[in-house]
C-alpha cells in the first residue's frame, strides 16, 4: 500500500470517535439523498404508470391536459374524424374520472375510474393475480389492487361496494398499480364508465390512437391537429413528460424532494469538512514535519485527499447496504423508492464530490503551515 | 580543507514585528564543509535555532546568502526551499517528530517517499538505515513501544537514509541521557566521517563536545569564537572510548 494512503488510513481510524461521527454525517446524507431521489424516481414512474402501459402511439387529449388523470373532456366526434385519417390504424377511447366508492359500511372514498374497451386492449389491468379480465364487461365488474383492500373495504374477488349509486363487484385484483395522488385506480369496461364518472354520451376523456406500421408519423401528428380543433396531439413520450412535470413540479413535490436531497448534500459537506479539517489540525505537525523534510505540498494534500476517499468510499459502502435495505422494505408499500444503477453511479460521484469538496478547508489550512514549527518543539 | 557544502555569507535575520522585532543573526559567515560535524554552541535565545532554520531553508534570511551545494536560495518560493531541502538535506529534531502511528520502517520510508522512491528498493533502504542506528531489530515497532534515544536513532535513520549533503539537529540529545546522548553523537559523526556529510548539531551539552571536529560559538546572533577540535580529542575509531573519561571529568 502506498505510504500517503497507509498515512490517511491511519490518521482517520486512530480516532475512532471522530471517524464515527463522519461516517454518520456522510451514511446520513448520503441515504437522504438517496431517498429523495429514489422517491423522486418512483414518483417519475408511478405518475406515468397508466401511460406507460397503454397502447398508443399518438395521445389526444382535451387542450392543456396537464395529466393522464386531468378531468376535462373531448367531443366524442374527434374519434372518427382522426380515425379517417391516413396513416391511422385505430382510435380507441378512453373514460377516465375521479368518482366515489362506497363501502359496504357506507363509508365513502375517492377512486379513479379508468375505462377502456376490453376488446381494444388499449388499457387493460397489468399484474393480475387473480380473477378474470375479461369479467370487466360483464355488470358492473371492476379490477382494482391488492393494495388497496383496507382503503375499499374489500377481501378479494366477488367483495361488492357501490360506485354512484351501482352496486359494483370485485372480478380482477391487480399487483403493484398505484397511483401517485393515492387514489385507488378503478379499472373498468368503458360502456360502464360513463355512469360511473358521470361522463356524458357525447365526451371522452382522451383517444389513443394507433397508427399503421407503415404510417409517418410526423406527417399524422400534423394531420390530426388539423381536425382536433383545439384539442392537442401527444406522443406518449411528450404525453409522459407533460405529467411528470405536472406531479413533480407543479405540485411542488418534486421540488421538495430535490430540497430534502440539495439538504443532504449540504449537511453532509459540512460535517465531513469540519472533522476533515479537525483531523488536520490534530495532525498538523506530522505535516510540518513532512514539509521540513522537503515534501511537496502536493504530497500532503494526497494525504488529505486518500482520507477523504477513505471516508467516501466507505461512507458509500455502508449508505449502499442501508439504501437497498430501504428498498426492499419500501417495494410494497404505497412509496416504493426506486434506485436504478444511473442513481447509485451519481450517488457515488456525489458523495466522492462531497467528500473532495469537504477537503479543501483543510487543504487551505495546509498550505498555510510553517514547517519552522517543528523546531519549536 | 574539504569542499564546503553549505555557506553562509553574512547573514541577518529579524524576526517578529512591532515592539517584538528581534534581530535574531546579525551578519554571520559560516561554512559547513564535508565530512565534518560541526557543533553550534551559545546560550539560549543567542539564535541557534534561527541559524539552524536559515541554514536548512526554512527561513530566508533578512539579508546575507545561504549556498547549498551550489544552490543560491534567496530565489527559491515556499515550493522551491522545500525542494532544496528535499534534495539536500536532513533533519533531527529535538522532539524527533516521529509519525505515531507509522512503523519505524515507515517512518525511515517517508523520507524516500516523499522522493517518489517507493517500492521494494526503498523498504531495503529503510532497512539499511536502520540497521546504520542499531534498530534492524525494531523495524516494525512503533514510536510509542521505543525508547526516547530509540525513537532519536529512526529519526536520525530518517535524516540520513537519503544520504543528504548536510544533517541539522537541533539539541537532539536535549531529552536524551548521557549515553543515549552520546550515542546519538556516534551515529552522527560516522555519518559525517563514514559518508561525508556536513552535520551540523545545535547543543548546550557539554558530554557531546569529544565528537566535534569544530566547535562554533554564537552570542547574541554573532559568531564570537569557532575552535576546531584538537585531533587527540575526535574519537574517530573507538566508539565510546573518550566517553569514561569525559564522565570522570564532569
Ligand atoms: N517567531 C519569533 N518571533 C520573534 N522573535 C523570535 C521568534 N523566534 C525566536 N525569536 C527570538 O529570536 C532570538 C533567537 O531565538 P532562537 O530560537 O534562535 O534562540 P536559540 O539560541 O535557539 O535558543 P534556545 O537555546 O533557547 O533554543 C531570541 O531572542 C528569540 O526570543
Ligand atoms: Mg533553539
Amino acid at each position: 500500500m502506498a505510504l500517503t494512503l497507509t498515512l490517511a488510513s491511519r490518521n482517520l481510524f486512530h480516532d475512532s470517535l471522530r471517524f464515527i461521527a463522519t461516517m454518520v454525517g456522510i451514511v446520513f446524507s448520503v441515504v437522504l439523498v438517496m431517498v429523495q431521489m429514489g422517491l423522486y424516481l418512483g414518483f417519475g414512474h408511478m405518475v406515468t404508470t397508466m401511460i406507460d402501459h397503454a397502447a398508443a402511439d399518438l395521445w389526444v387529449v382535451p387542450k392543456n391536459a396537464k395529466s393522464f388523470e386531468d378531468p376535462s373532456l373531448l367531443d366524442l366526434k374527434l374519434r372518427s374524424r382522426v380515425a379517417g385519417i391516413d396513416g391511422v390504424a385505430t382510435v380507441v377511447p378512453l373514460v377516465v374520472g375521479f368518482s366515489d366508492w362506497r363501502l359496504d359500511s357506507g363509508e365513502m372514498t375517492p377512486v379513479f375510474i379508468v375505462g377502456s374497451d376490453l376488446h381494444d386492449g388499449a388499457l387493460q389491468p397489468w399484474n393480475v393475480i387473480d380473477g378474470n379480465v375479461q369479467a370487466l364487461s360483464q355488470g358492473f365488474g371492476v379490477a382494482v389492487d391488492r393494495s388497496y383492500f383496507e382503503r375499499l373495504g374489500i377481501s378479494g374477488v366477488g367483495s361488492t361496494a357501490e360506485i354512484r349509486g351501482k352496486k359494483i363487484k370485485v372480478v380482477a385484483l391487480t399487483d403493484g398499480i398505484r397511483s401517485f395522488t393515492t387514489t385507488p385506480y378503478v379499472f373498468v369496461d368503458l360502456k360502464n364508465a360513463r355512469s360511473l364518472t358521470g361522463t356524458p354520451p357525447d365526451r371522452v376523456g382522451d383517444l389513443l390512437v394507433r397508427l399503421k406500421p407503415d404510417a409517418d408519423r410526423d406527417k399524422a401528428i400534423t394531420a390530426i391537429r388539423g381536425e382536433i380543433g383545439d384539442a392537442e396531439v401527444l406522443t406518449t413520450a411528450q404525453f409522459r413528460d407533460r405529467s411528470r412535470s405536472f406531479w413533480l413540479f407543479g405540485t411542488g413535490a418534486g421540488a421538495a424532494l430535490f430540497a430534502g436531497a440539495l439538504l443532504g448534500v449540504i449537511v453532509g459537506t459540512v460535517i465531513v469538512a469540519q472533522t476533515l479539517y479537525s483531523s488536520t489540525k490534530d495532525h498538523l505537525s506530522e505535516f510540518a514535519t513532512l514539509r521540513a523534510m522537503g515534501s511537496a505540498n502536493s504530497y500532503i494534500y494526497h494525504v488529505i485527499i486518500y482520507q477523504a476517499l477513505i471516508n467516501a468510499v466507505i461512507g458509500f459502502a455502508v449508505a449502499s447496504a442501508i439504501g437497498a435495505l430501504v428498498v426492499q422494505m419500501t417495494a410494497k408499500s404505497a412509496l416504493p423508492i426506486v434506485i436504478t444503477p444511473w442513481l447509485v453511479a451519481a450517488l457515488a460521484a456525489l458523495t466522492v464530490l462531497m467528500c473532495v469538496i469537504s477537503a479543501f478547508g483543510a487543504i487551505f489550512r495546509v498550505v498555510r503551515i510553517d514547517p519552522a514549527m517543528v523546531f519549536m518543539r | 580543507m574539504s569542499e564546503v557544502i553549505i555557506e553562509a555569507r553574512d547573514v541577518a535575520m529579524t524576526l517578529g514585528s512591532g515592539a517584538r522585532r528581534v534581530q535574531a543573526l546579525r551578519g554571520i559567515d559560516l561554512a559547513l564543509r564535508r565530512g565534518e560535524l560541526t557543533l553550534l554552541m551559545g546560550p539560549s535565545g543567542s539564535g541557534k535555532t534561527t541559524l539552524l532554520l536559515v541554514l536548512g531553508c526554512m527561513l530566508t534570511p533578512t539579508a546575507g546568502t545561504v549556498t547549498i551545494s551550489g544552490t543560491v536560495t534567496a530565489e527559491a518560493d515556499k515550493e522551491g526551499l522545500a525542494k532544496i531541502r528535499r534534495d539536500h538535506i536532513g533533519f533531527v529534531f529535538q522532539s524527533y517528530h516521529l509519525f505515531p502511528t507509522l512503523t519505524a520502517a515507515q517512518n525511515v520510508q517517508l523520507a524516500l517517499d516523499i522522493r517518489h522512491e517507493r517500492g521494494k528498493r526503498a523498504r531495503q533502504h529503510a532497512r539499511e538505515a536502520l540497521e546504520r542506528v542499531g534498530l534492524a531489530h525494531k523495524v516494525n515497532t512503533r514510536p510509542g513501544e521505543l525508547s526516547g534515544g530509540e525513537q532519536q536513532r529512526v529519526a536520525i535513520a530518517r535524516a540520513i537514509v537519503t544520504n543528504p549533503a548536510v544533517v541539522l539537529a537541533d539539541e537532539p540529545t536535549a531529552a536524551l541521557d548521557g549515553d543515549n546522548g552520546r550515542a546519538i553523537l556516534k551515529i552522527l559523526a560516522d555519518s559525517a566521517h563514514e559518508r561525508g556529510q556536513a552535520v551540523l548539531v545545535v547543543t548546550h551539552d557539554p558530554r557531546i563536545v569529544p565528537f566535534a571536529d569544530r566547535i562554533i560559538h554564537i552570542e547574541d546572533g554573532l559568531l564570537v569564537d569557532q575552535t576546531e577540535a584538537e585531533p587527540t580529542r575526535l574519537p574517530k575509531i573507538a566508539p565510546f572510548g573518550p566517553i569514561s573519561a569525559l564522565r570522570s571529568e564532569s
